[in-house]
Order: C-alpha cells, then structure tokens, then sequence
C-alpha cells in the first residue's frame, strides 16, 4: 500500500489527512518510533493499539508537535498535514496545535472556571471577536462534548470540581473549542468508569462528523466499537494498519494476532 | 492487625521476631523525634522567657508629672528658642522639696529629669509661646537611675557607695511618689522614639524605619530579579553544562557567609559606586544579594511543583511556551514564591553582620527620612544597645529583640497562612 506509485497516493489525498512517511524518533540515542509510514484519513476515527511502551504515545505527540518540549527528543522523516511539511522551518508549532487538538490520559482541566476554561483557547488565538461570540463558542463547544446541560448553570465554578468523567469531557470541550480539524486522544477513558467512557466513546463518533480523530487505547473492545481504522504498534514498528473490522477478524501479520488473542502485551 | 491473625497461619518464629524488631525500630525513631522535639521547644522557651523576664521591665517608662510655672524671667518671647529651661523645671521640683537650697543639691535634683524634659518644655513654649507666666503640667520621663529604682533593679539595701543614687536621692523620690507624682505608664517612647544616648529617651524608631526602607529596597530588588532567574532557569534555559554551573553557583551563593556580601557591598556599593554609607538602600542592597538565591531556590521549587499536566494542557491547545508559564505556571507557583519570598526577607530583618560592615551600626538620633539617610536597622540597634555601659539598656536591648521577634514570626505566619490557604490538590 506504501509502496504504491506517487500518482496514485495524489488520488487519495483528498481525503487524506496526515501522511507520515519514514518518521524515526529518537529520545537521546534511543530510537522509539523505527520507521513509520501512515496515512490518517479525515472524518475517520483511527485507533493507535499495541503494548505498553512500542511508541504509541510518542507518535501521536509527532501528529502536534508536543514532542517539541521534551529537550532531547528528535524527530526525522516526512509528516504532512493537508499535503504542508508541519516540521517545516515556516511552520508554528504554536499554530499547528489550534489546528490539531490534543485531548490527555489524565484529565487535567485548568483550575479556573469552567467557562475560561473553554474560552482559553479561542481567546489566546483570538477567535472571537466579542463577548457574545465568546460566550457562543463556549457553549457550542460544551454542547458538543456533551457537558453542556451539566455545566451551563456552574459555568462559573472551578472546571477541577467536576467529576472525572465530566472533566474528561470538558478538556473535549476545551480542544474543540478552538475549531481543531485533528483531534488526538491519548487514552482518554483510562480513568474514567464505564459509563463515562461510553458517553465519551459516543462522543467521538459524533466528533467523526467534523473531524479527523486519533485515539491511542490498550482496550480492544474500545478500538473496535470506536474506530474505522487501526494500526498496531510493536516495538517502535508500525506493524499492521488497516480497516478496524479486517485487523480485528483477519489480520495478516502474525504479532498483531497474537497481542490482539491476549498472547503479547 | 486483629483480621489479619484471624485469617493467616499463625506467624512463626522467625517472622514474629522480624516483626517485633521492626517495631521496636519505629518506637525508637518517634521517641527519637519527640525528644528532638522536645529539646527544641525547651530551647526556644528557655530564650523567650529570659528575654521576657529582662525585657518586660522596658515596655513601661517612670515618668514624673510637674507643675511648672513658666517664669517670664527665665523665659522671655524674644530669646526664644533659648531660654532658663533647666532652671524653670528645677524650679518646679524646689517647690515640692523646699528644704533644698544648695547649689550642688539643686543640681542634683534636676538630675531626677531626663535630660530630654528640658527640650520637652521648650518644644512646648515655642509651640505655644503664650504659656510664659503661665503654669503647665509636664510628665516627663524620669532619668535612667530613678527609672531602675522605680523598676526596683537598683536595690536600696546595696551599700550607698555602689548605688548610683544616694539615701538623700532616694529620699526625694520617695517623697515625690507619696505626692504621687510618679508614675509608671506604657512605654510607647521604646517605638516612637529615636535613638539616644540616655536610656530613657531611646527608641526603636530609627531602626523601624532603617530596617523598613532596607527592607523595602532588598524586596524591590531581590523579588523582580529572583523570580526573573528563576523563571529563566527553570523554563527557557537549555539544560547544559552552563545552565548546571550556574545552578550550583546560586545554591553556593545561598550558603556564603553573610559577611562575606557586606564586605563585597562595602567595596562595590561604597566604594565604586559612591553611595553614601549607613544609608538604608545600601543595606537593602546588601541583603538583596543574601535573598535573591534564597528566593530563586524558593521560586524554582514553586515552579516544578506546577503539574506538568498543566502545562502539557496549555501548550494542547496551542498556547506559547511564554503564555503557558507566565498564564498558567507562574499563578500557580505563586503562593510558593511568596512563601519563600516573605521567609528570605525574615532572613534579611534579622541579618546583622553586613549591616555593621556598610555602617549601619552608627549613632543616629533621628529617624531616617529617605533611604539615602543615614540609620540603624532592628538588629545593629540591638548590637549597639547590647555594647552601651548604661544599665537602662540592659532591658531594652531584650525589649528590642522581642520587637524584633514579633516582627519575624509575623512575617513567618503570613508565610504560613499563605501556604495553607492557597496549598491545591491536584
Ligand atoms: N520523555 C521521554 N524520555 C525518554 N524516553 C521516553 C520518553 N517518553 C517515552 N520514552 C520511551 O519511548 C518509548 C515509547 O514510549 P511511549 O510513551 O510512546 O509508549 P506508549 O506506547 O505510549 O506506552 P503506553 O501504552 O504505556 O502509554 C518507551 O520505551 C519509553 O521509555
Ligand atoms: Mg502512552
């Protein structure tokens, strides 16, 4: 699929969101990510699996550039958002992470109010022009990460009273607010309990309708019900990558059905 | 402890001896504490029980109240402001003792007045001149060694010749207490006051102000420029041999000799720079360079304590590194940096040997009006009090270290109070 002639990967780009190619990461002189080459469609969920520690997270911090922060972290090779170099010298790193959201393990809201802290992003890229525009966003954004009907009469209370789920869902809030057209969740239900992980799991399909999600998760039943497309990690090598339902019932690499039957992890 | 020998084996032999030894261990590390503890608090009440015991005797001042006729021929509007002061107060006391009539006596009993009452009583006529051949009631502080006899730390049955009062002295006083013109009140002059050669007429004043102004330079200086290095080593320097250098510089930095900056302050600041000696602002100055590594540490601690998933939170939805740590890290890290801020300027108010080496130890008789005048601090007015001959200073030197104590553990509950108020949970 890699391999295929330059002509026809330009038909697919339409729908191609990011296109990484030949991506090596190295913290220090250990290399994490050995040569990753992957396509992320856009209105596509796509679901990192694998085990602990093969460089899921690392790849998914390449998609924003969060792995700019740590010092001695370096990243090679070609990753594309909508056909731009985003490791281009030109480009912000700054810029690119309003464009690419990134939702975390932990929920870690502001400790401010609910309401600044979903205005926070569009008020530091200024997004809204006045007050009431503000006030829109805010409760567009909660609406869509279903936390509006909880939270609209407590916008003013700290988003850190919330319960974990609810918190988890308003750093939803928080990255969509500022009108990403990436969202990346990197284990976004691992504290949550299951009802909250359900309401979140439904809200990413719906965030499926405007946005291109990526979803790191060490549940399989999570990928399955979640995604429309995942790639398996091991050891820093992108395995396999394909469609959800083919690499959970058929999948033609030997590792991924042995992690995926419960005999590696 | 009960379930878990109801529900396992019986513990053998070896194991129960593990486990007692293990016990005993932990008996003997809190015994341990509580006795450091112990000795600790024993200490400190030992030092403020001796400092009160000495002390307590300076927070009140003899005062004697006269009627004082302003004889027009001793003080006349022209010559104002001199004028037979000294006579007219003697005078006043002539008039309730009429029996003494020598020269050499009469000196004597002015001596029962401070020697501020005759500039009281001037102050007073020139203020108002219209009092001349008037009679006015003055209280005015008694000198130091009927200061001591009131207090009872001149004792009357000493020998007369190791007295500072004689029977014929005491005798006096005893005569103008029974007329009940003695008195005892609060002695608000201890803060009002500045310093003086006579006992009872010095005051903390001076040195308030001297270590107000001192303090108010070093938090001026050290605070900007600490949390500015601290913020820039902790979240913009590259992490290299330099930035390791420099770190291990600053904690070396807090540990040198506070000494060692007066002499470094006394051949810079004094020196190079010109600035005046015994000026407040070259001793804020001075104790800038002592706070300013005690608050960068402090300030560098606030911030890593700052989860990083704050800023990991920030910098997801595109905040610059700039906007993450001055936005998010910094409000976060502040009530840690006002603690360590509030302790490092504790530290300062109670510094003493740069002071003494910049000149802050000189004799001043006014409060300081700028930072550029000349002053004393808290501690150096104690050094100097503590070295003056004159007993009256005995108590006032502790009265002025529990000044000075009341001063830091105020500033160390404000540090306290911050910490527990603003202390999260993440
Ligand atoms: N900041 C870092 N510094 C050095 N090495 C790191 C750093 N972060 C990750 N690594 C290493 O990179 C490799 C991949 O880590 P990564 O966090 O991407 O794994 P992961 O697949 O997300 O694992 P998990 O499922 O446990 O979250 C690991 O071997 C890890 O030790
Ligand atoms: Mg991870």
């Amino acid at each position: 699929m890699y391999d295929a002639p330059k002509l026809e990967r330009n038909v697919d780009d339409r729908t191609i969101k990011f296109s990484a190619r030949n991506v090596h990461v190295f913290y220090g002189e250990t290399e994490a990510i050995k040569g990753v080459d992957v396509d992320i469609l856009d209105n596509t969920v796509t679901a990192f699996i694998g085990p602990s520690g093969c460089g899921k997270s690392t790849f998914l911090r390449c998609l924003n550039r969060m792995n700019d922060t740590i010092d001695i972290c370096r990243v090679t090779g070609d990753i594309r958002l909508d056909g731009h170099d985003i490791y281009d010298r030109s480009v912000d790193p700054v810029q690119l992470r309003a464009k690419v959201g990134m939702v975390f393990q932990k929920p870690n809201p502001f400790p401010k109010s609910i309401y600044d802290n979903v205005a926070y992003g569009p008020r530091i890229h200024g997004l809204a022009r006045t007050r009431a525009d503000l006030d829109a966003i805010v409760e567009q954004s909660l609406r869509r990460a279903a936390l509006w009907d909880e939270a609209k009469d407590r916008l003013d209370q700290p988003g850190t009273g919330l319960s974990g789920g609810q918190q988890q869902r308003l750093c939803i809030a928080r990255a969509v607010a500022t009108s990403p057209e990436v969202l990346l969740m990197d284990e976004p239900c691992s504290a949550l309990d299951p009802i909250a992980t359900a309401q979140v799991e439904e809200l990413i399909d719906e965030l499926r309708q405007d946005y291109s999600v990526v979803i790191v998760t060490h549940s399989m039943q999570q990928a399955a019900r979640v995604s429309q497309k995942t790639a398996f990690f091991h050891l820093g090598h992108l395995v396999e990558f394909g469609d959800t339902g083919q690499i959970f019932t058929n999948p033609h690499d030997e590792r991924t059905e042995s992690y995926i039957t419960g005999r590696i992890g | 402890m009960t379930d878990l020998s109801a529900n396992s084996a019986p513990l053998g032999a070896a194991q129960r001896n593990h486990l007692r030894r293990r016990n005993r261990h932990q008996l003997m590390l809190q015994g341990f504490g509580i006795a450091a503890i112990s000795f600790a608090a024993l200490m400190l009440f030992i030092l403020v029980s001796s400092l009160v015991g000495t002390g307590y005797k300076a927070f009140t001042q003899t005062h004697i109240q006269v009627e004082v006729f302003v004889d027009p021929e001793e003080v006349s509007v022209e010559k104002l402001p001199r004028g037979g002061f000294r006579d007219v107060l003697q005078a006043s006391l002539q008039a309730q003792l009429p029996e003494v009539s020598e020269r050499a006596d009469l000196r004597r009993l002015e001596g029962l007045f401070s020697n501020g009452a005759q500039f009281r009583l001037r102050d007073m006529i020139v203020a108002d001149p219209s009092l001349i051949g008037q009679t006015v009631t003055l209280r005015v502080p008694m000198s130091d060694p009927f200061d001591q006899l009131a207090k009872g730390l001149v004792k009357r049955d000493t020998p007369e010749a190791q007295r500072r009062v004689t029977d014929q002295e005491i005798a006096w006083f005893d005569r103008l207490d029974q007329a009940g013109m003695i008195t005892q009140p609060l002695n608000w002059g201890l803060l009002t006051n500045a310093d003086s050669r006579f006992p009872e007429l010095a005051g903390l004043k001076g040195a308030l102000v001297g270590s107000f102004w001192a303090l108010l330079v070093c938090f001026l200086i050290s605070f900007p420029l600490g949390i500015g290095a601290a913020i820039y080593l902790e979240e913009f320097a590259p992490k290299n041999r330099w930035s390791d250098l420099i770190e291990v510089n600053i904690n070396n930095l807090a540990a040198v000799p506070s000494v060692v900056f007066g002499l470094l302050a006394l051949a810079v600041f004094i020196g190079w720079f010109g600035l005046p000696r015994s000026a407040p602002l070259v001793g804020g100055m001075t104790l800038a360079l002592m706070t300013m590594p005690t608050i960068i540490i402090a300030t560098r601690a606030a911030l890593k304590a700052v989860p990083p998933s704050i800023r990991e939170a920030a910098l997801g939805v595109g905040a610059s590194k700039h906007q993450v740590v001055f936005g998010h890290v910094l409000p976060l890290a502040m009530p840690g940096i006002l603690t360590g801020t509030i302790i490092g300027l504790a530290q300062a108010l109670g510094e003493t040997a740069p002071l003494l080496l910049i000149g802050m130890n000189a004799f001043i008789t006014s409060a300081p009006g700028s930072p550029l005048d000349s002053a004393t601090a808290l501690p150096t007015q104690i050094f100097i009090w503590a070295d003056s001959p004159e007993r009256g200073f005995v108590s006032r030197t502790s009265a002025a270290i529990l000044v000075l104590l009341t001063f830091l553990i105020t500033m160390n509950a404000i540090a306290i109070y911050l910490r527990s108020k603003f202390e999260r949970k993440w």
